[in-house]
């Protein structure tokens, strides 16, 4: 694992020095407050917890993540450090590693600034702190999984642009596949249990029983295999596309 | 040492590198030339195991680009063409990056990145961030970070692009320092380069190695190779040149512009590029000439390079 902390802390530091970062981490946390208390209901559900700000969460990083994620590689293709970097001796999957998780850190700094959605449930009743301690740590789960298809589609481009598109379209499918409409339509075509087979596939489905404090093993184990199959690809197409 | 073995590069149609075979000793540095697009960069990225080669393999002390990746990087220092740096750290902080990712900590990094400041001469900058940095500096960090870890094999792609003349004789130096216990490749389009600082050149031209040597042997090719350039005055220009093409050591005899003082001026092109100066010497004192100007040329060796690129 030699190399990974250095690029690890250096990824994180470029993220900072960027006036992107505080317009994402602005973003982020008004869109969450936002959504929360004037689409979630918040007051009227009557309830101390966060499962209506976690609720959002899918529909927010679908677009806030693949902006995190875009510079990974495309910036490094652009300016020509891709060179620098891929030519000292680390291996790629390691130099993959790292950036991804200097992203994944940046995404949880800014998780962990909604901390005051966390003193006002407290404020407002007695919550149940095990499912926002879940709900906070599956949400985070989930920002890998989209940060990983992010990254890999920065890999494929030297344009921010293009790789933020296609990663919110990857991602979006992704999220639609489990959205309660979604599966309406396509029961009405298919039979039940494809829909549930395709719906499997989705963010949505397997972070619904997170957001309500039910840890199932086999949703960790679907977002870390997300995160793994499309950081292998994003070392596959680094290692294939190489100069060109 | 570098060995190289019938290395090609194709990028779909295009051939880019086509089975080049070279070697570059310990102690040695080799200019590599070759017009834009020759393949220079590209045979250096692949030697960096950047690009991956078509076919073909080659060796850098005694590792293989094909499937030793890490020990060959190990081994390499390298500066790539656009000199690429992350802009929005400080140089000091980004020699740090690649001393640390090279596997240096504490006091060892300290030193290091302290060393390579010192001889890229970066020490004032060191505190700057790169991005606001002019051209000359961002090599000369560029530079450093190739040097951070001491490398046996050096591979500079345009070292001195973009650096004004003191630069250039800075990094020159810095380069002829550093060869005695170096392998060095340097790839350049400025020729002087080759002559100030390479021990051999290599000279590619569509991906093909047509031209090997070392300056000399380069410049011997050349059809001004021992031409000399005579200002004679208070003779007749017909005599003159009559008398000269009938020796028998001269190949031809070219006027060109008189001197501002009237003096004759011709070039004489010796028979098969021989020495002759010796022999016109005699010649110019029997006839009891009054020598102006009398310089022997080398060669010049953008006409070989225009020779052996443009294939004819």
């Amino acid at each position: 694992m030699k190399g990974l902390f250095p690029i690890f802390k250096r990824e994180l530091l470029a993220y900072f020095r960027s006036p992107v970062a505080y317009v994402f981490i602005i973003i982020f946390l008004a869109a969450n407050a936002g959504c929360t208390f004037l689409l979630g209901n918040f007051y009227n559900s009557n309830q101390a917890s966060l499962e209506n700000s976690f609720l959002f969460h899918p529909w927010l990083y679908l677009f806030l993540i693949p902006a995190v994620g875009m510079r990974l590689w495309a910036e490094e293709r652009r300016s020509g450090t891709g060179e620098l970097l891929l030519t000292l001796p680390v291996r790629t999957s390691v130099t993959v590693f790292g950036k991804f998780l200097a992203g994944w850190a940046f995404i949880a700094v800014a998780l962990v600034l909604t901390f005051p959605m966390i003193i006002t449930v407290h404020f407002l009743g007695f919550p149940d702190n095990g499912p926002i301690i879940t709900g906070y740590l599956g949400s985070l789960l989930m920002a890998g999984a989209y940060l990983a298809i992010a990254s890999f589609t920065s890999a494929l481009t030297k344009n921010q642009v293009i790789s933020f598109i296609i990663s919110v379209n990857i991602c979006l499918i992704l999220v639609l596949l489990g959205w309660g409409v979604m599966s309406e339509m396509l029961n009405a075509v298919f039979p039940v249990w494809l829909t549930d087979v395709i719906s499997q596939f989705s963010f949505t489905t397997h972070f619904d029983a997170i957001r309500r404090g039910v840890v199932d093993f086999r949703d960790i184990v679907y977002f870390l295999s997300i995160i793994i199959f499309m950081l292998m690809t994003n070392v596959v197409v680094l290692e294939s596309k190489k100069g060109s | 040492m570098i060995v190289v073995d019938a290395l090609s590069k194709q990028f779909g149609q295009f051939q880019a590198v086509d089975e080049i075979s070279f070697e570059v000793q310990r102690g040695e540095v080799v200019g590599f030339l070759g017009p834009n697009g020759a393949g220079k960069s590209t045979t250096m990225k692949m030697l960096t195991c950047y690009l991956p080669p078509t076919s073909g393999n080659a060796e850098v002390n005694g590792f293989s680009i094909n499937s030793q990746r890490l020990q060959v990087q190990e081994q390499i220092g390298y500066l790539p063409e656009s000199a690429p740096s992350y802009n929005e750290m400080q140089v000091e902080e980004f020699l740090s990056f690649i001393g640390e990712v090279r596997g240096y900590t504490g006091s060892e990094l300290r030193r290091r990145v302290g060393r390579v400041l010192e001889l890229t001469s970066l020490q004032e900058a060191r505190k700057q961030i790169i991005d606001t940095l002019s051209k000359g500096f961002r090599q000369r960090t560029c530079l450093a970070q190739a040097l951070i870890h001491d490398p046996p094999v050096l591979i500079l792609d345009e070292p001195t692009d973009g650096l004004d003349p003191n630069q250039k004789h800075e990094v020159r130096e810095l380069i002829r320092r550093m060869s005695e216990e170096r392998t060095i490749l340097v790839s350049t389009h400025i020729l002087e380069e080759v002559e100030a600082v390479c021990t051999r050149a290599l000279i590619i031209s569509e991906g093909r190695l047509v031209g090997l040597g070392t300056p000399d042997e380069l410049l011997s090719q050349s059809i001004y190779r021992n031409a000399i350039t005579l200002s004679v005055s208070g003779v007749n220009a017909e005599t003159l040149l009559e008398d000269l093409n009938g020796l028998e050591q001269v190949y031809s005899v070219e006027r060109l512009e008189d001197m501002p003082n009237g003096a004759i001026t011709v070039r004489v092109f010796p028979k098969d590029r021989e020495s002759i100066s010796s022999e016109l010497e005699k010649f110019l004192k029997k006839k009891k000439m009054s020598i102006e100007q009398f310089f022997v040329e080398r060669g010049r060796l953008d006409e070989v390079f225009r020779k052996l690129t443009l294939g004819n």
